[in-house]
């Protein structure tokens, strides 16, 4: 009686919203993002192509002049370039972006330098984002590049990108110094941490590397062939930092920073460059330190820095070592003139005459030669590099998983650096480095073993 | 009477007008992205609902406690950074005398006029004890390098002062405002009974000035437990030694964009969403924000 027909009304909807609602909740689909995604990429199919359309490239600061280089060398195609971050400290801003335009269907670049995760990314799904390669480009030019150096381009039997350089990991030394104090250059990592507690004994504040750059697993762990991970499949990876390949190496490092031979600062730090950079003895890294590090960031003067083959472990049969980098072009699927963008991936990873002033090792083999040429040419190196970085191109270990979707340098970045900031060991760490792998892995879709 | 009819109309018109143009937009980047967030929230990829599926999957995460620990004790300092400073310091401003709060004014608000990655930016060369001007007391601290100087632990701190630096001048500026509202009369009254002027602040402008603190502590949480930009630039500077999911919002963009999982940045957004809600709810009923004088 009291109660009005709109109220009436306004209960009998409430249970009818509750259902609703506790239908909504219920629901009946899957929450786990990996079922039913990840289907087998369908054969390529180019978007309608126009010959001559403009063609636009992205590019981190350091390839800018790649770009110009090649519009200086092919004034009639039309190039729109566009700086961005090229994922550089693991941002993963090439793949937020098409992921975006993706979604709105539109806004792509022709061709990308992007950063070697993102090869994982861009060559999965049903419309993979990189385009094949095979085809476009002669196999007399794919011929050309340093052996194993398209390895982390190919995918599914499909070539998916063009390798600019190599980064293979070799030990860089101060002749001058070595020659003065009378030091063997070591050849063996058990030489190595000798000469490391040495040095630190009867050259205090002197360095035989560092244990902290975001990449430093890469130049250590890596060419201790130790499985940070291990592609076991193509979504599946094998994590195991129990291991003696990695323990050993970890111990090493661990001996050489309390010795105090071993920094734990990154070599890019303002301090570093101004304290530690002119008191660098011995120093594993890639063959872009030469040039990038010794001349342009530390200014070392010409005629001290050498380098000498990656080290081995004494009781290993084989040499291995690590990479550092090593960058890629990926030409886009949804290009509109595939032709001018693998010409264009072609010509910068191939161009000698371009090549040859770049501070990078380039992937292509004739080019290789001309760069180590002008390298001896220059006399900035107190001997010739060249036999010890086309030997070192062959040997990167090639089991440890460059191209997860994750970085690996991401990873040790935050897990481990900041505890070698605050002195702790590594090794006691490495159960934490080990979580931390597994469970960015996991949480990319990875199946852990 | 007949003036009467004619005016009206022509006020509400001009209110709608006034407001329209802030509803177009709250509806277009406020409520709707809101919207499709809870609907993302609660499907998959496929379309299909999937009830709380995401909100538990996220739960899970191994990162998704740690972002929101260190979330929830990076606001503990904020909100009582805030409460306390800018409180304070508007009452100092709206005590001195009139020229030098007007170059005071200007100073505190000037950082917040910088855009805010700039403003990030000069604090990573600050936070640097080889490059800061500050560098004799990071190392009296003992902070050698910067990776010393962002440790996990002194995070929350660290973007404490970030953010007050770039976002108290314009509160301060705002409280100064509340203060001015208090009629003179009333201050002089209070004066004329003896208070000091602690108990001027104490009881008579902070009571008056409650509900402004108020309606900054709602937005403060809000921005606060977003906080994206902060944690994200000094992760890039420093080559990656902060986690790339440090904050809540971090780890919905790793989703969204790492994982190309926008269902589960959907869930985590929506649980921030909840969170800031909740807060409001509770400051705005514990001190009656919406209720009339």
């Amino acid at each position: 009686m009291s109660t009005s027909p709109v109220s009436r009304v306004r209960n009998r909807r409430w249970p009818a919203a509750v259902t609703a609602l506790a239908f909504v909740l219920a629901g009946c689909g899957s929450a786990d993002p990996n079922v039913g995604g990840g289907s087998a990429a369908a054969p390529f199919q180019p978007v309608a192509q126009e010959e001559g359309s403009e063609i636009t490239i992205w590019v981190d600061a350091t390839r800018v002049p790649a770009v110009k280089a090649y519009q200086a060398a092919r004034p009639d195609v039309k190039i729109k370039m566009v700086t961005y971050s090229g994922g550089a400290n693991g941002s993963n801003e090439l793949q937020t972006k098409v992921q975006l335009f993706d979604r709105t269907g539109s806004g792509w670049p022709d061709v990308v330098w992007p950063n070697t995760q993102d090869i994982s990314w861009a060559t999965a799904g049903e419309k993979p984002f990189a385009a094949p390669l095979d085809g476009l480009v002669p196999q007399s030019t794919l011929d050309g590049y340093a052996d194993g150096a398209l390895e982390r381009c190919q995918v599914n039997g499909k070539l998916y990108c063009l390798r600019n350089d190599l980064a293979q990991v070799v030990l860089w030394y101060n002749k001058p110094l070595m020659d003065q104090w009378g030091y063997t250059v070591p050849t063996t990592w058990e030489e190595y941490q000798a000469l490391g507690e040495k040095v630190a004994r009867e050259h205090p504040g002197y360095l035989v590397g560092t244990a902290g750059d975001a990449y430093s697993e890469e130049i250590y762990f890596w060419a201790s062939q130790c499985p940070a991970s291990v592609l076991t499949g193509e979504k599946a990876v094998r994590v195991d930092l129990r291991d003696a390949k990695c323990t050993r190496m970890a111990s090493l490092l661990d001996t050489l920073m309390t010795a105090g031979s071993m920094a734990r600062t990154t070599v890019f730090d303002a301090g570093f460059i101004a304290n530690n950079a002119s008191k660098v003895l011995l120093m594993p890294g890639p063959s872009w330190y030469g040039q990038v590090l010794f001349n342009e960031t530390f200014k070392t003067p010409a005629g001290q820095i050498a380098a000498a083959p990656p080290l081995k472990f004494a009781g290993d049969q084989e040499t291995f070592t690590g990479s550092v980098g090593g960058g890629i072009w990926m030409v886009s699927s949804h290009s509109k003139n595939l032709k001018a963008g693998a010409d264009f991936v072609q010509w910068v990873t191939t161009n000698e005459d371009f090549l040859k002033t770049s501070g990078t090792y380039p992937a292509d083999k004739s080019a290789a030669k001309v760069w180590l040429e002008k390298q001896a040419s220059e006399n900035y190196f107190a001997a010739d590099v060249a036999p010890v970085f086309e030997a070192a191109a062959g040997q990167v270990w090639p089991d440890w998983a460059a191209t997860t979707q994750y970085s690996q340098e991401a990873i040790y970045s935050s897990t481990i650096l900041p505890a070698l900031t605050a002195g702790d060991t590594l090794t006691s760490k490495l159960p934490d480095w080990q979580t931390a792998i597994e469970q960015k892995a996991r949480s990319l879709g990875y199946q852990v073993n | 009477m007949a003036t009467r009819s004619t005016d009206r109309p022509r006020r509400v018109n001009a209110g709608y007008l006034f407001v329209g143009g802030y509803t177009v937009l709250l509806l277009a980047f406020g409520v709707l992205p809101t919207l499709y967030a809870i609907w993302l929230a609660l499907t998959n990829s496929r379309g299909q609902l999937v009830g709380l599926g995401n909100f538990t999957r996220t739960f899970a995460d191994p990162r998704f406690l740690p972002a929101f620990a260190n979330i929830g004790l990076y606001l503990v300092f904020w909100l009582a950074a805030l409460l306390v400073f800018v409180v304070l310091l508007a009452i100092m401003l709206h005590g001195r005398m009139r020229r030098t709060t007007a170059t005071l004014r200007f100073l505190f608000y000037l950082p917040g006029a910088l855009a805010g990655v700039a403003s990030i930016v000069v604090w990573l060369i600050l936070l640097d004890p080889n490059a800061s001007p500050v560098a004799p007391l990071l190392k009296l601290l003992g902070y050698q390098s910067l990776s010393a100087t962002i440790a996990p632990g002194n995070l929350p701190v660290l973007f404490m002062i970030i953010a007050f630096w770039t976002g108290a001048g314009g509160w301060i500026v705002v409280m100064y405002g509340a203060l001015n509202n208090i009629s003179h009369e009333v201050l002089e009254a209070a004066r004329i009974d003896g208070a000091t002027v602690w108990q001027l602040a104490w009881r008579i402008q902070l009571p008056m000035i409650g509900k402004w603190v108020a309606y900054m502590l709602i937005l403060a949480v809000a921005a606060g437990t977003q906080l994206f930009m902060e944690p994200q630039l000094v992760s890039t500077a420093s080559f990656g030694q902060i986690s790339d999911s440090w904050s809540p919002n971090q780890l919905a963009y790793q989703y969204a964009f790492a994982a190309n999982d926008f269902h589960g940045a959907a869930a985590i957004s929506v649980d921030l969403l909840l969170l800031g809600l909740i807060c409001a709810v509770v400051v705005v009923f514990r001190t009656g924000l919406f209720d009339r004088d």
